[in-house]
């Protein structure tokens, strides 16, 4: 019996923190990638070690398809992995992750095909494979090399799941709105994908392609542009305040995208406006040394 | 005598014949030693490994290339090489233990100098002042030195050399791993295998250190096996799930598709595609699938795309050349006996099918004919505005065009009015590499006339100078509109390609055009669509890449040729044809360096081509005068190049005879002007297909060496 989608999650998620993961919440702000989220955009900055994985809902509103095509997903989920530094077995790591799910190297193909990453909106980038089982692109697999327009010291791999896809390759749908999503427990009823997503898919491609106003659109952009770059920009900057408002900036920027609403020229110019409000947050937080954080308060 | 010889040779491999008893076996081995030993200084074999995670297919074999090179150069042997995705292997077979001992003489102060200079030079040297030699010279003796220095241990050349190669390796893109002060190389280094005579050659590089061992196939063979030589090598990954050579490889991708082909089917062929998958696996199988019939409703542009360029499935084709509703996949592995593997390439392929047929449905509901004010939203460049803009200026250019090609011009600027149209359709927008394909297959669908679709399909073409024009006139007038006016509007703003930097591949928009100028036999110049003197220099230079890297005509061909102001690229190459037909042939050599002597003569004095036929001194000169006549009569009208020059050619023995037994540079000024007029007219008469004084002789060529 295949895994159901909550139990892979599950499964994925405890595989990780064996490997000595943080395992993070969502972040609770609209991304359009799990990298763009801080404990991967900041914490892959600096000298320090991290291990952190966790699922992110990401937002494209241009991939929206009104919730008609099989593949195609407005918001979809990632599995983000975050090893820094990168493990020399890290390879090693990421197949164990997949026989954690069911998916044996005995009798599958995988693949690591070049597909070398980068964000524009970031200032990021890194070289890698797109992870390829049975002829599906199933993760991408990233040695970062800058983030924030900042090289990166030491090297961080990221490790990005397509969960939907995977899954529906695990329960061998054909569809993903036709992945289960829970297990059958009792007499307790079962869902499936459509059943919790497909309104959400339907409502938000409305919005994003046909109701989203686009004047409110244009405003909010320019307020969090400002807001981003006022907070970076004092004396001691609150620096995730200040990315939250970047990621506001670069979500509205999807949507006016979305809405067709950016034209010729202005699309270059707006893609460098979020870079320069990114990298000014990643420049801040790696120089002067970040302030120590508070220490943690014993409990009375 | 001959026979002696032969047994001699063999005596040493008669000891390797089975031994009756172990005894004897040992000693056997043992004589047999003794005997290489006595006559070479053991040679060994040096075995490299870089072990490293997933190298980008098409870089391995360059890579190759350079390790060899590297290696060879530097230990003066011939290098193997192999590649797969995780391993570059080099091995060097016979190299000697020692490297050889050199001397150097060094020269010191001469022998009359003041003893200190002896003395200080004897320190120099490391040595007492008694080891110094003596030398005689011209300028008298001289105190030296022969330094004597034994060589180098092989291994430590190797030691030194091999970090050396494996770093100095070029890629197109490298990355860090171990930190920014750490290697630079295309993708982790994780393992090194470097043995010398069966020996570790100890480096490090990126913190893994050069060992005896080397590692299986990921999912078929084990971690770490220890090497010993290079037979044992090969089957250790063998036995472990690895073929070293690529062309096994290959022979089991291509011999196992075979084999699979199903009834009165053949493979598509596609030798890039094959390349990949055999640098893609270590281990490859090749394993047949099949999609549902339905989809061959869908254009074989789409399916073959999706099937060989995302999927890199090698398309399956019946007797007849249309698809098959098969495919073939290589997997990097051993038999999918279960078939777990096929059904899950035919599910990806099935979804992947779908979302075509899903845009292609979309895609239908707004017609190309509708879709030109969405091209206001694409943009062609930041500085240069939308495609609405450059469709404007394509048409334009189009509707100058096309009569020069021969072109209808009402399909032409019709195609040229929804050429980039298609770029905002579903199907474009998912696979971008059918950007015009698409156009072309929708246009067509739509009720545009088939002139104008086949222009649309065609209008990238020449994608590269290996790709083929379009194939017709409209095809021709539009692709040539569209890379002129990117042409003009770049270097409008500037923006001229300078040495290696061309990002937006305005040399290949060039190289486009006269390859389509070649191809069409176009009447007018590459000059003439040049509105710029830059732009003029531009295609001039892309015109000379093209005759002479694209199209192999020797360089000094070219100059000669275009040194007579031909500029239509057909008939330039039509003379160029002539001429090196023309040019092995006994006359052609001499009379290009006579042609030579006398442009030399001529360009030092002013004057024209005018002279009196009777002032000429009987004998040579007149001659030479009346060969020339004649000669130049019967060519005048002919319009076969190659029976020009062949003709001319024909004039040597008079030209030589005239430098032989004529005095050109005579003080009589009226004869001097009168040879002077006579030699600048068979110039001008004889240089019309080339300049033969162009053409560099090989007497000149060894010169120059």
């Amino acid at each position: 019996m295949p895994l159901a989608y909550q139990d892979m999650l599950f499964e994925l998620q405890k595989y990780w923190s064996a490997q000595g993961c943080v395992i993070q919440q969502p972040y609770d702000l609209e991304v359009g990638a799990g990298t763009m989220c801080p404990e991967t955009f900041l914490r892959v900055l600096g000298p320090d070690a991290y291990r952190v994985a966790y699922v992110q809902p990401s937002r494209r509103p241009n991939d929206g398809r009104y919730g008609e095509n099989p593949n195609r997903l407005y918001k979809h989920m990632q599995l983000q992995v975050i090893l820094k530094p990168a493990p020399s077995d890290v390879q090693d790591l990421y197949l164990n992750s997949l026989e954690r799910i069911g998916i044996s190297l005995d009798k599958h193909d995988i693949k690591f095909e070049e597909d070398n990453w980068e964000a524009p909106t970031l200032g990021a980038w890194g070289v890698g494979w797109q992870v390829m089982l049975d002829g599906l692109e199933i993760s991408q697999f990233t040695y970062f090399q800058q983030c924030g327009g900042i090289d990166l010291d030491p090297v961080t791999v990221e490790l990005t799941y397509g969960l939907e896809r995977l899954c529906a390759f695990i329960q061998d749908v054909d569809s993903v709105y036709d992945i289960q999503w829970n297990p059958q427990v009792k007499n307790a009823p079962v869902y499936t994908y459509r059943q919790i997503r497909w309104r959400d898919e339907h409502d938000l491609s409305v919005y994003n392609f046909d109701q989203a106003d686009v004047a409110s659109l244009w405003k909010l952009f320019e307020i969090h542009e400002a807001e981003a770059k006022r907070l970076t920009e004092l004396s001691d900057p609150p620096l995730l305040a200040a990315h939250e408002q970047v990621l506001k900036c670069s979500h509205v920027f999807n949507l006016l995208d979305a809405r067709g609403a950016i034209s010729v020229t202005e699309r270059v110019g707006m893609i460098a406006r979020v870079r320069e409000r990114a990298v000014a947050v990643a420049t801040r937080w790696v120089a002067p040394p970040p302030a120590l954080e508070p220490e943690a308060e014993v409990p009375a | 005598m001959s026979n002696e010889m032969k047994i001699a040779v063999e005596e040493p491999v008669a000891l390797l014949d089975p031994p009756e008893t172990e005894t004897s076996a040992e000693i056997a081995r043992e004589v047999l030693e003794e005997v290489r030993v006595a006559k070479v200084e053991v040679a060994g074999d040096f075995i490299l490994e870089v072990g490293v995670e997933e190298v980008p297919a098409w870089m391995i074999v360059p890579a190759l290339k350079q390790l060899r090179t590297t290696l060879g150069d530097a230990l003066k042997k011939d290098v193997q090489v192999f590649g797969t995705p995780r391993r570059l292997t080099a091995v060097v077979q016979g190299l000697p233990k020692n490297q050889p001992d050199t001397e150097e003489l060094l020269t010191g102060p001469p022998k009359k100098a003041p003893a200190q200079a002896a003395e200080a030079f004897a320190k120099k040297c490391g040595v007492p002042i008694t080891k110094l030699e003596t030398i005689s010279t011209p300028k008298g003796e001289y105190w030296s030195y022969l330094k004597r220095e034994r060589g180098q241990k092989t291994v430590d050349l190797l030691a030194d050399l091999a970090p050396k190669a494996i770093l100095g390796l070029h890629w197109p893109k490298t990355m860090y791993w171990t930190g920014k002060n750490g290697p630079r190389f295309i993708r982790p280094i994780r393992s090194l295998l470097a043995i010398f005579s069966g020996k570790v050659v100890p480096f490090e590089v990126g913190g893994v250190k050069a060992s005896a061992y080397t590692f299986g196939h990921r999912a078929l063979g084990g971690a770490r096996m220890k090497v010993t030589d290079f037979e044992q090598y090969q089957t250790v990954l063998r036995d472990n799930g690895v073929i070293l050579d690529a062309s096994e490889r290959r022979d089991r991708i291509v011999g196992g598709a075979k084999a699979l082909m199903p009834e009165g089917c053949r493979l598509r062929a596609n030798p890039g595609l094959v390349d990949t998958l055999v640098y893609l696996t270590e281990f490859p199988t090749a394993a047949l699938g099949a999609f549902d019939p339905s989809y061959l409703t869908l254009p074989e542009e789409v399916l073959a795309t999706v099937m060989e360029h995302h999927q890199k499935y090698l398309a399956v084709e019946m007797e007849d050349g249309r698809l098959a509703p098969n495919f073939i996949f290589v997997m990097n592995r051993g038999e999918d006996a279960s078939g777990v593997v096929r059904h899950g390439n035919e599910r990806v392929l099935r979804a992947r099918f779908n979302d075509a047929r899903f845009f292609w449905d979309v895609d239908q509901k707004v017609p190309l004919r509708d879709r030109g004010p969405m091209l206001e939203k694409v943009m062609f460049q930041a500085k240069l505005g939308s495609y609405a803009a450059k469709t404007a200026r394509v048409v334009e250019l189009a509707r100058e065009l096309a009569p020069r090609f021969g072109a209808d011009v009402d399909a032409a600027v019709r195609a040229a009015q929804l050429a980039k149209t298609d770029l905002t359709t579903e199907l474009v927008k998912e696979f971008t590499e059918l950007q015009g394909i698409v156009g072309g297959l929708y246009a067509r669908h739509q009720g545009e006339s088939e002139k104008a679709a086949a222009a649309i399909y065609d209008q990238y073409k020449p994608e590269s100078m290996e790709d083929s024009s379009p194939k017709t006139a409209e095809g021709a007038a539009l692709s040539v509109a569209d890379k002129l006016d990117t042409l003009r509007e770049f270097f409008r703003l500037g923006w001229i390609p300078t040495g290696s930097k061309d990002p937006f591949a305005l040399r290949r928009a060039a190289q486009g055009i006269v390859k389509i100028l070649a191809d069409h036999n176009a009447d007018f110049a590459t000059a003439e669509l040049a509105n710029t003197p830059e732009l003029r220099a531009f295609f001039d230079d892309r015109l000379r890449f093209y005759l002479r890297d694209v199209r192999g005509f020797a360089y000094d061909g070219v100059n000669a040729v275009l040194a007579t102001g031909a500029d239509r690229v057909p008939n330039i190459i039509g003379r160029l044809e002539a001429l090196s037909i023309v040019r092995p042939t006994p006359d052609f050599e001499p009379l290009a360096a006579a042609f030579k002597r006398i442009k030399n003569i001529v360009s030092k004095v002013p004057g024209d081509t005018s002279f009196d036929a009777t002032l000429l001194e009987a004998g040579a000169e007149h001659d030479l005068h009346a060969a020339a006549s004649r000669i130049n009569d019967e060519t005048r009208n002919l319009t076969n190049y190659e029976e020009i020059v062949q003709r001319t050619a024909t004039i040597r023995p008079a030209v030589d005879l005239f430098f032989d037994k004529v005095m050109v540079m005579v003080d009589d000024e009226l004869v001097r002007q009168n040879r002077l007029g006579l030699l600048r007219w068979l110039l001008s008469a004889f240089t019309r297909v080339a300049d033969f004084s162009e053409i560099v002789t090989s007497k000149e060529r060894e010169q120059t060496k």
